[in-house]
This record gives structure tokens, sequence and C-alpha cells, in this order.
């Protein structure tokens, strides 16, 4: 059988500034977890980063030996995923978990460490701590763990956090806390979050900028709010026109026809364009440049030809 | 005037958690006794479900929903209570009297990867009920109702020679449907069928489900944790908490005044678009998990504004001036 490779992410850039929080949201496919794993290069085997450059700072991350990126992950960057079992060792007790890191990178006792560890705890609002602290993960709520890592974090004091789906498998009373206590642990700290998320309603309440991705393509950027009450892109138009609070209660749905397709099918040219309404020949051929909309950053023709249009129109009024 | 389809009162469902009879022994004061540990899913349901209407129920994880969709389908009996379709009781058929209820009411499931037979053509996964409901069909009568039930819930019939994993998520959730549908029930229970679909295709789905629905007047019972989704589509919303009924309202009322305490807090805590939302109203610990049959209130462990009554009886549901019925004794004395 040949061999085939296929890219999951395809000219994806930004920055990330400090103390800054964005986030990255699309359905799912679109390429949000690779996005994050590549920045602390966790993408699993046989996947690799084919080019592009990530920097922290000025240092780059892609070219790193193993050990200096376990040092980064460690210290610079930690990573929240949707399930907290991939972070947390189902034979071990939380506090022994926790005093574990602790001592890692620090030099001091057992009592000392223990003692840090409980007041972590507390900090993420965890009743009981010095109970809890004897506890193993199978014993706590699916929220309870995820306050586990987030105290784990809150340890390692990073510049950055990645959080992949945080909330997604937590109930609603549940998420909306977690949600709020993410929030403040990065405001009080000046630490710096990339929330990767399917729920634009979670990323309204926490990130100051949003990334659009599609089809591993970034399609749209700019301030949250501003994209979400006016949204460009068509995709995210679609995206945010379908949710059903858009809708008279009873009324149809505005649903976006077909799916998401896979890495296999991607289309040429624009990839939404087999689903756009507004798709031309040319999005059919061509890959369309970001361009500032005025209120976010697209890649998309449509927005391109309309801006030119009203150029050239402010031009024959003068 | 709305005709009640599904009735249901006092409905109990208690799960024996270990059920070997080695695992039920305990040392007691130095006596071995036998002792049944259970998980009390369902205390005391009552609920009627309408023609033609969207009943939807929500709740944390654990509060019973499942348990309560499951128990109505007969796929596992109840511990104490009554369900009646119409005017018959159906929660004590045997595998013989349910096959006319079979054809009446179906169920759509969260996972269409696991409740589609990964081994069963679309063609197959259909013709199996159509033929085995309808007997009297000719082959050729099944296969074009075949046609015509994948092209309605927008699958191409050219398609139907495919296996479910040649289908994206979206598009296997509507073959379940297709499924469902294609004994023409009166009634489909739907626990979580929007889960695992993305934003764009769970308009698909869920314009699907209401054009079935005008169609041929269908009745839902519809459980999701999406309270926009519920929002929506919903007529009446069922709140549950503990394995209990805490509030039931038109939807428009739910949402414009919610009443019970626990209705007040998972409201407040959906993630909504605008930013200058209030905050969340913060409940204290988590849902337990209802080991015992509950005494007083299910909700006391959790509510601020809990007395000794609520610990000691428990609340029944009272219709309020606006058409909702919440079971809160702080709502009856006036304290809320
Ligand atoms: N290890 C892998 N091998 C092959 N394809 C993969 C792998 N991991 C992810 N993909 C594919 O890459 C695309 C993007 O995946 P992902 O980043 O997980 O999307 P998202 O997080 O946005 O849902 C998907 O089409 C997915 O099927
Ligand atoms: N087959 C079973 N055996 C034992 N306990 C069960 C079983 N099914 C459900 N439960 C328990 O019953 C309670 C209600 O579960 P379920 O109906 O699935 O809730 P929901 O659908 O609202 O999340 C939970 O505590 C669950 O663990
Ligand atoms: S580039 Fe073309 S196909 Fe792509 S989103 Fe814009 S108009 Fe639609
Ligand atoms: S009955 Fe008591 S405990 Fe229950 S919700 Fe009302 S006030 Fe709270
Ligand atoms: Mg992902
Ligand atoms: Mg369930």
């Amino acid at each position: 059988m040949k061999k085939r490779e296929l890219a999951a992410l395809i000219d994806v850039s930004f920055t990330l500034n400090r103390g800054e929080r964005i986030a990255i949201v699309g359905e799912s496919g679109a390429g949000k977890s690779i996005l994050g794993f590549s920045i602390v290069n966790l993408i699993s085997k046989p996947g690799y980063i084919e080019s592009g450059s990530i920097k922290l700072e000025n240092k780059e991350l892609t070219t790193m030996n193993l050990r200096q990126l376990q040092e980064i992950r460690g210290k610079r960057i930690a990573m929240i995923f949707q399930d907290p079992m991939m972070t947390l060792n189902p034979v071990l007790t939380i506090g022994n978990q926790l005093v574990e890191t602790i001592r890692s990178h620090t030099n001091i006792s057992y009592k000392d460490a223990r003692n840090i560890a409980i007041e972590k705890l507390h900090n993420v609002q965890i009743s009981s701590p010095e109970k809890r602290f004897d506890q193993y993960p199978h014993e706590l709520s699916g929220g309870m763990r995820q306050r586990v890592i987030i105290a784990a974090v809150l340890l390692l004091n990073p510049d950055i956090i990645i959080a992949d789906e945080p909330t997604t498998a937590l109930d609603v009373t549940i998420q909306a806390e977690i949600l709020q206590l993410l929030l403040s642990i990065c405001r009080d700290n000046g630490v710096a979050l990339i929330l990767i998320s399917h729920d634009l309603g979670v990323v309204s309440k926490v990130a100051e900028r949003t990334l659009v991705m599609y089809a591993g393509h970034i399609v749209e950027e700019g301030p949250t709010l501003e994209i979400i009450n006016d949204p460009q892109h068509p995709y995210t138009q679609g995206l945010l026109n379908a949710l059903p609070q858009m809708t008279i209660p009873g009324q149809r749905l505005n649903q976006i026809q077909g799916s998401m397709p896979s890495l296999a099918e991607r289309p040429t040219g624009c990839a939404f364009h087999p689903r756009c309404p507004y798709a031309t020949q040319k999005c059919k051929q061509e890959q369309p440049q970001f361009i500032y909309s005025g209120v976010s950053s697209v890649a998309c023709f449509m927005i391109e030809d309309m801006l030119n249009e009203f150029a050239d129109t402010d031009k024959e009024v003068l | 005037m709305a005709t009640p389809l599904i009735q249901i009162s006092g409905l109990e469902k208690a799960f024996s958690t270990n059920e070997s009879w080695l695992g039920q022994w305990r040392l007691r004061q130095g006596k071995l006794a036998r002792h049944k540990d259970s998980v009390h899913a369902l205390n005391g349901v009552n609920l009627t479900i309408n023609q033609g209407e969207t009943l939807c129920v929500v709740g944390e994880t654990g509060c019973g929903k499942s348990t309560l969709a499951r128990v109505i389908m007969g796929l596992t009996p109840p511990s104490a209570g009554e369900i009646h379709y119409l005017d018959q009781r159906i929660d004590q058929l045997n595998n013989r009297q349910r096959m006319f209820f079979r054809r009446r009411m179906q169920m759509v499931f969260q996972n269409p990867y696991a409740s589609l037979n990964p081994r069963m053509t679309v063609y197959q996964t259909l013709s199996e009920p159509i033929s085995f409901h309808n007997p009297q069909l000719s082959q050729s009568s099944v296969d074009e109702k075949i046609d015509e039930l994948l092209e309605s819930v927008g699958i191409s019939a050219s398609s139907s020679d495919r296996y479910p994993h040649e289908f994206s998520g979206g598009q296997r959730q509507r073959i379940s449907l297709a499924r469902a549908l294609s004994v023409e029930p009166d009634f489909i229970v739907a626990d979580e069928p929007l889960s695992a679909l993305d934003v764009s295709v769970q308009a698909q789905v869920l314009n699907l489900m209401m054009d079935k629905q005008e169609e041929r007047n269908l009745s839902y019972l519809f459980i999701t944790h999406d309270l926009a989704v519920v929002e929506h589509f919903a007529t009446r919303v069922a709140v549950m908490y503990l394995g209990r009924i805490c509030e039931l309202s038109p939807t428009s009322t739910l949402f414009s005044s919610p009443k019970h305490p626990y209705t007040q807090a998972l409201l407040s805590a959906i993630p909504r678009l605008d930013s200058n939302t209030a905050q969340p109203i913060r409940l204290i610990g988590e849902v337990p998990t209802p080991t015992e049959k509950p005494i007083g209130c299910v909700f006391q462990a959790r509510c601020p504004y809990a007395n000794q009554r609520c610990y000691e009886s428990s609340p029944s549901m009272t219709l309020q001036s606006d058409g909702s019925s919440v079971a809160c004794h702080a709502i009856e004395e006036g304290r809320l």
C-alpha cells in the first residue's frame, strides 16, 4: 500500500500576547486539538510538523530536543484536557501526584509540599482538601478532577495554559464554575490562555480574542464579542446562525448544508466552498488570503470583493 | 385542548449495585447480615406527555433521565408506579403483549455508532422493522417505502446499500431517526440525540425532527442537556433532580420565570452569547448518588433556602398561577 500523508493544518499563523486570553473555535475535525498540541510539539507519531515556526518569546520550539521541550511543557506551558484522566495517574492518590509535581522541581520536604498541595486544592475550591488529598482520582467527580488538574497547573505557575475543551464533559452548572475558576486564575496571575472549544457561548465568557477554524485553516480572527455580534466569514456566520437561540422558538433552524470534510477529501480553493452560499468559480480554485474587514481579519473572496467595491465607490465620490 | 398520550404516576426505579449473592453479605456487629446496595434512580415521577407535544427533560448527569426513558420504553421494569399509553397500562407487559407498543413507541439514542448495527447496510437496517411490522407488504412496496423514508430524512436512496461507517455522524443520526420512523410510531423517545453532533449538523437533525412532528402529529420525549435546544424546541419542560421532577412548565414560562431554586441555578449557568449576563448562581457541593431513598426534598443538601421542613417531608408538585408546577416548600410557604 502506498503511504499517504495528509495535512491537518495549513498555513496557520497567530500570536498570543503575555496574559492574553484567546479562543480557538470550530466544529470537530477542524484541527483545533492538533493546533493546540503542535504548540508544545505533542503531536503523536507518525504525525509531525512539516514546516513553520513556533516561538515562545524568542525561543524556537519546533527544533527543540525532548529534554528542552519537557522543561517548557512543565514550567512555561501547561495543558488541560477534556478528560482529566489523560493527566491524572489512576493508581496514585491526588495528594501524592501533587506532591510529586512540587518536589520534581523544588527541593522541599514532603510535609511542606503537602501543605502547599492542600493550599492549592483549597484555592481551586475543593471542599475538605485534607480528605481529598488521600483520595484516588476515581473517587472524585468529573468536575472535581478538573479542579485537581487546575490545582496542578497552579503549582507549575506557567505563562500559558492551553485548555482543550476543558468543560465539554461537564454539566452546565459545573461548567460555569470551572470557567469562572480558569478565568480568575488567568486574571490574577497574568497567565495567558488558549481555550479550545466548539461552544461559542463558553468562548464569549472567557476569551478576549477568537480564532475560527475550518478544515485546517484559520478563517477568521478578531475580538470575540465583535465576531459574535458581527461575524464576517460565511462559515462563522453559518455557525452562529445555526444556534437555536438565533431563531424564534418553534421555527426551523438555519442549517449549513453538508458537513466538515475529512482530511482526505478536503476541497481545493477555499475549503468551505461546497457549503458556502456565496461561492464563485474563483473560490473553487484559489485560496483566499487574510484581509481586515473593519471588524476582524477574514480569509474570504466575497469579503475581499466587497471591500474593493466600497473602495472603488469611495474613489468615484471623491 | 391537550390530549394525554402517555401518563406516568408514582414511577420508581432502584438498581441493586451488588448483584452477586456473595457480594451482599456484610459483617455487622460481629454478625453476618445481608445487605443490598442500591441506587434509587427514580423516586416517584409523575408526568403526562400530550399528543403532538415535545416534552423536554433536563437535569444534571445521573439525575435519572435515561432511566426514565428506558423504563417508559419497557427496556427495564420499574420498581413501582404505573405507565399508561392512552387507556392501557403498559408497565407490566410480557414480550408478546408489548409487540403492539413497540410499533407505537420508538427510541433514538445519543450515539448513532452504537445503536446502528455496523454489519447491516442501511437497506437491511430499515427493511427489517418494516417487513416485521407489515408482513402483508410485498417486497417492492417495502423497497419503495425505504427509498421514500431515506429521501425524507435527506439521505439519497441510492446510498441504501452502504454501511453505517460510510456515513457522517449527522447522517447516521438521520438514519437512526429513519429507522424509528419506519414503523410509523406516535411517540419517540430521544435520549440526547444531538450530543454527539456539531452545531451545524444539530440544526439539520432538529429541523428534521420538527418536520416529522408536523407531518405525523408525533409526540416526543426529548432528553438533552443543551438548554438552548430546549428553549427552541420544547412545548413543555420537566426539570429533574435526583430522580424527581422539581419543576414542570410551559417552555416560555420556564425560561422567563424559573421558580424552583435548582431551575434558577441551572438556567443562570447557561453560557449565553451576550457578554453582560449575570453571574451564575453557585450551588453548594455536587449532586450526591442516591444510595438511600431520599427523605424530604431531594435538593435540600444544596439548597440555599432549605429549612427543617425540607429535611423531613418531600414537597409535592403544586400548580402556580402562570401554569407552571413546582415542588418546593419555600415557594408554597411564600418564602421564595
Ligand atoms: N493521529 C492522527 N492521524 C490521522 N488523522 C488525524 C490524527 N489526529 C487527528 N486527525 C485528523 O485531523 C483532523 C483535525 O483533528 P483535530 O485537531 O482533533 O480536530 P478538532 O480538535 O478540531 O476536533 C481531523 O480530520 C482528524 O480526523
Ligand atoms: N443499570 C444500572 N445499574 C446501576 N445503576 C444505574 C444503572 N443505570 C443507571 N444507574 C444509576 O442511576 C442513576 C441515574 O442514571 P441515568 O438515568 O443514566 O441518569 P442521566 O441519564 O440523567 O444521566 C445514576 O446514579 C446511575 O449511576
Ligand atoms: S472564499 Fe468563497 S467559498 Fe470561501 S467563504 Fe468566501 S465566498 Fe465562500
Ligand atoms: S423544598 Fe426546601 S430544600 Fe427543596 S427546593 Fe424548596 S426550599 Fe429548597
Ligand atoms: Mg479536539
Ligand atoms: Mg443519560
